[in-house]
């Protein structure tokens, strides 16, 4: 497949993505849309720490609900309009990674799986707690106004995001920013003996990844209505480790693949919650032992091709 | 001064819990190198395990507590069989990965089976007893009791057995063992499945001090790993001072300080230790 | 000429065991100065100590008069000390091109915000990578591989990839640990020839190695450790008559290849 196919193909699923709206009206299908794309914006940015830079976080709830939760008190407390809670919100949340990433990615391997599990737990607590703050367990309406009132609008919404991230997620991943984080991951001793500060671009990783987990924190918001402390969940960090193991680390289209498989078909095909968590938890062990890239890896590796994506020559 | 008795006593019984809990972890990571992150899933099928014989079938309690270890102590060995023995070779994340498919494997077949309801354990030692001016139940002091002679079984087992020798010659030295002839997948199967026993019996001990349910595990489970990277992962005696002193710390904080936040206090000891002493207090540095 | 690298009473104690005790030596500019010693002696140790992946316990180290003692890895390599690994070390799932250009990184000035809105300066340093990748690609002769991934090629590749790696970063020091190692006969000649061509290029070469035959042949100078202490150093000749060194090899010194 040359790559200007490739192009093609970015393109005609672009289209269909933009007329699906206008094809589409039965509000079921809608709704897994929509949260697919949602969903697919957090496994994009827990990619780039995961996937990209070998890291595994399983702290994402955290800083998916911080970015949720920031951007309704934002609106509501503050009264600021959904425009400027929006980057302001994944902002807290990227600033919340950094505070975080500063302690926790001084370890690694299991240790830092733990450690980010802590976190996320502690995050989990405090927003439960915090009444004063969240309104603990009792659910924070997302006050603000209400300018994405039709399905579509929502749709369109959460597309427009998700182009943006896959934008600005790709051109650093394609960069030579993006090559250091492959570094870390692939011998972090030796891109230290090449120069590279490792904890300084791990922190980087970590904090524009937290960032985007926030981005898909505060769309959810906006579009369920209302948040409770469930949000930040650590559940929520296995789900998108889930989506992006399963599609396929360290691609762009792995993320999404992944998350469309996972959110679409169990609700297409009405399979109660424990035996989707049962189906996913086999899932996930099968595929990290047979198929440790990822449904996306694998295929590229039947292809003979390269595992990474970055094509980096100038045609 | 009766309520620091009081939570004393819980404090202490909370820690032979975990540091039952812990033993069955630090011995698996000593030996394989992996955080078996779904321990505490099957601690939670071993309570369901001996809930069901205990209510089913009117078995002993003593007796379901034995077979739910024989149970667990299989499927512990089988999950070693058939989930980590092929990710030996590859980074041991890659087998954290497939614990945590294990744990929501685990989690949802407990949902299916048993369903979501929470579950009382009956048992005959729910009487109270007065002691020392504190009001405490005979199943608490059994949790404790039963604690302590697993712990003292576990250490003579390891000493002075054959079998015990060779789990420690694995997790000394791998190949030396193995150039002596020592099998290391039946040490790894042994290993995980004493470990996993240990779990069933504090489950099964613990088990009626408070209640049954699909998620009991996650809390222990998470606990235990604090247990563990605090007192050193892969050491026996971390193990036990590690969960007593945590049993201790959340005892007494949650009474004193606040109930709302005492989780908080092991995942913030966490947190610390990972960050200014990743290994631990008895740790012998391995990654 | 002068000295580009000075390490003065430089000690390392693991627990009660000291690896290195006391080492004090100077490497002059432009040489190739080799450092050898039964195995044990501590030499990959002494390399661990300049470049700062191990602290020293006692003792300094200088660099172009600057002291560094104390320094991270990426920073030693930034000043200027670049070094390859015993076991050979390597972005195994990267292509050959792409080990290379990430090498460069050290030198280039982007951040993410480049990154992101691709500015000038991102395009410019990114166009300076390539062209410093190829450049080296060509003088390590691994052309035809450029599209290979690291893992696929044969040792001897992989070996000359390594040095190739840390020629990129622009080193004027460079710390080669067993550029031989597992190579044939005909490959150590050619990996000599290479050092050699390293040398032309004005960059100074210390140099671990156990082969004999090539460390007398291509060293101006020579450091001896045993048990972690120096126990002579000075010309090859020197060295090789030094009672101490052959007492330390027990005699083994020109017998081994």
């Amino acid at each position: 497949m040359n790559r200007i196919s490739g192009k093609w193909i970015v393109l005609a699923i672009t289209v269909i993505a933009v007329i699906i709206p206008l094809v589409v009206t039965n509000k079921y299908y809608m709704n897994i849309l929509i949260m697919s794309g949602i969903w697919s914006i957090v496994a994009l940015s827990l990619n780039l720490i995961l996937g990209y830079t070998g890291q595994v976080n399983l702290a994402h709830g955290a800083f998916f609900g911080i970015g949720a939760y920031a951007s309704a008190l934002l609106m509501l407390k503050l009264k600021l309009g959904f425009w400027l809670a929006l980057p302001f919100a994944a902002a807290i949340a990227g600033f919340f990674g950094f505070l975080i990433g500063l302690p926790a990615l001084r370890t690694r391997g299991s240790y830092f799986a733990i450690g980010t599990l802590c976190f996320n737990i502690i995050v989990t607590l405090i927003v439960d707690r915090w009444e004063g703050l969240t309104e603990g367990a009792s659910p924070l309406p997302w006050g603000g106004e209400i300018t994405f009132k039709t399905m579509a609008a929502q749709y369109y919404l959460v597309l427009c995001f998700l182009l943006l991230t896959i934008f600005v997620l790709r051109r650093i991943m394609q960069s030579l920013v993006g090559r250091t984080f492959r570094a870390i991951r692939g011998n972090e001793e030796l891109a230290e003996a090449v120069g590279i500060h490792a904890m300084r671009t791990k922190i980087l990783s970590f904090t524009v990844s937290c960032f985007f987990a926030g981005v898909g924190g505060v769309l959810y918001a906006s579009y369920i209505g209302f948040l409770s402390p469930e949000i930040t969940d650590y559940h929520v960090s296995f789900d998108a480790l889930i989506y992006v193991m399963i599609g396929g680390v360290g691609t762009i289209v792995g993320p999404i693949i992944g998350t469309l498989l996972i959110v679409t078909i169990p609700e297409t095909l009405h399979i109660a919650a424990e035996f989707r968590l049962l189906l996913y938890g086999l899932i996930l062990i099968v595929m990290i032992i047979y198929l440790p890239r990822g449904i996306v890896g694998w295929i590229k590796e039947l292809k003979g091709k390269r595992r990474q994506e970055v094509i980096w020559e100038k045609s | 001064m009766v309520l620091f008795f009081q939570q004393l006593v819980n404090g202490i019984m909370l820690g032979a819990a975990y540091s039952l809990v812990a033993l069955g972890l630090t011995l698996i990571y000593g030996i394989l190198h992996i955080p078996n992150f779904a321990h505490g899933h099957k601690y939670m099928w071993a309570a369901f395990t001996s809930l069901f014989l205990v209510v089913n079938f009117h078995t002993n309690y003593w007796v379901s507590l034995l077979i739910a270890m024989v149970v667990l102590g299989i499927v512990g060995a089988g999950v070693e069989r058939l989930v980590y023995r092929p990710l030996r070779n590859v980074p041991h994340i890659n087998s954290f990965i497939a614990a945590i498919g294990l744990l929501l494997a685990l989690e949802s077949l407990s949902l299916i089976f048993w369903g979501a309801d929470f579950r009382r354990f009956p048992t005959l030692y729910d009487k109270p007893i007065h002691l020392l001016g504190v009001a405490i139940t005979l199943q608490r002091l059994l949790v404790i009791a039963g604690a302590a002679l697993f712990i003292i079984l576990l250490q003579v087992f390891i000493k002075r057995t054959w079998l015990g020798a060779t789990i420690e010659a694995v997790a000394q030295d791998p190949e030396g063992a193995q150039l002596v002839g020592i099998s290391i997948d039946r040490v790894s199967s042994l290993t995980f499945g004493i470990g996993t026993a240990l779990a069933a019996a504090a489950a099964t001990l613990i088990a009626p001090v408070f209640l049954v349910y699909p998620t009991m595990g996650s809390m222990p489970n998470l606990k235990a790993f604090v247990v563990i990277i605090i007192g050193g992962m892969g050491s026996i005696p971390g193990a036990v001072i590690g969960g007593f002193m945590l049993g201790l710390i959340e005892a007494l904080g949650g009474g004193y300080i606040s109930t709302d936040y005492k989780d908080l206090f092991a995942f913030g000891a966490l947190v610390t230790f990972l960050t200014l002493r990743p290994m631990g207090l008895f740790g012998k540095g391995v990654r | 000429m002068g000295e580009i690298l000075t390490v003065q009473g430089l000690t390392r104690h693991f627990g009660g065991l000291a690896a290195v005790m006391d080492l004090s030596f100077d490497v002059r500019a432009g040489e190739i100065l080799s450092l050898i010693g039964p195995n044990g002696a501590g030499k990959t140790t002494v390399f661990n100590l300049i470049t700062g992946t191990l602290l020293p316990t006692r003792g300094k180290v200088f660099f172009q008069d600057h002291e560094i003692t104390g320094s991270r890895p990426h920073e030693t390599t930034s000043f200027g000390i670049a070094r390859t690994f015993q076991t050979t070390s390597l972005f195994y799932d990267e292509t050959v091109m792409d080990n290379l250009i990430v090498s460069y990184h050290c030198r280039t000035r982007m951040g993410i915000w480049d990154a992101v809105f691709q500015t000038g300066r991102s395009r410019e340093d990114e166009r300076r990578c390539r062209q410093k990748a190829g450049e080296i690609l060509e003088f390590i002769g691994l052309q035809d591989r450029v599209s290979e991934l690291a893992r696929n090629i044969p040792q001897e590749s992989q070996k000359r990839l390594a040095l190739g790696l840390a020629l990129v970063t622009e080193p004027k020091l460079l710390l080669l640990d067993e550029p031989t190692g597992g190579l044939t006969e005909e490959e150590n000649i050619s990996m000599m020839a290479l050092i050699q061509k390293v040398r032309t290029r004005g960059i100074t070469i210390f140099l671990i190695e156990h082969k004999m035959k090539i460390v007398m042949n291509i060293s101006d100078r020579i450091v001896v450790l045993n048990y972690g202490e120096k126990i002579a150093d000075g010309s090859p000749q020197e060295v090789g008559r030094n009672s101490a060194v052959i007492e330390a090899y027990l005699g083994a010194g020109y017998a081994e290849t």
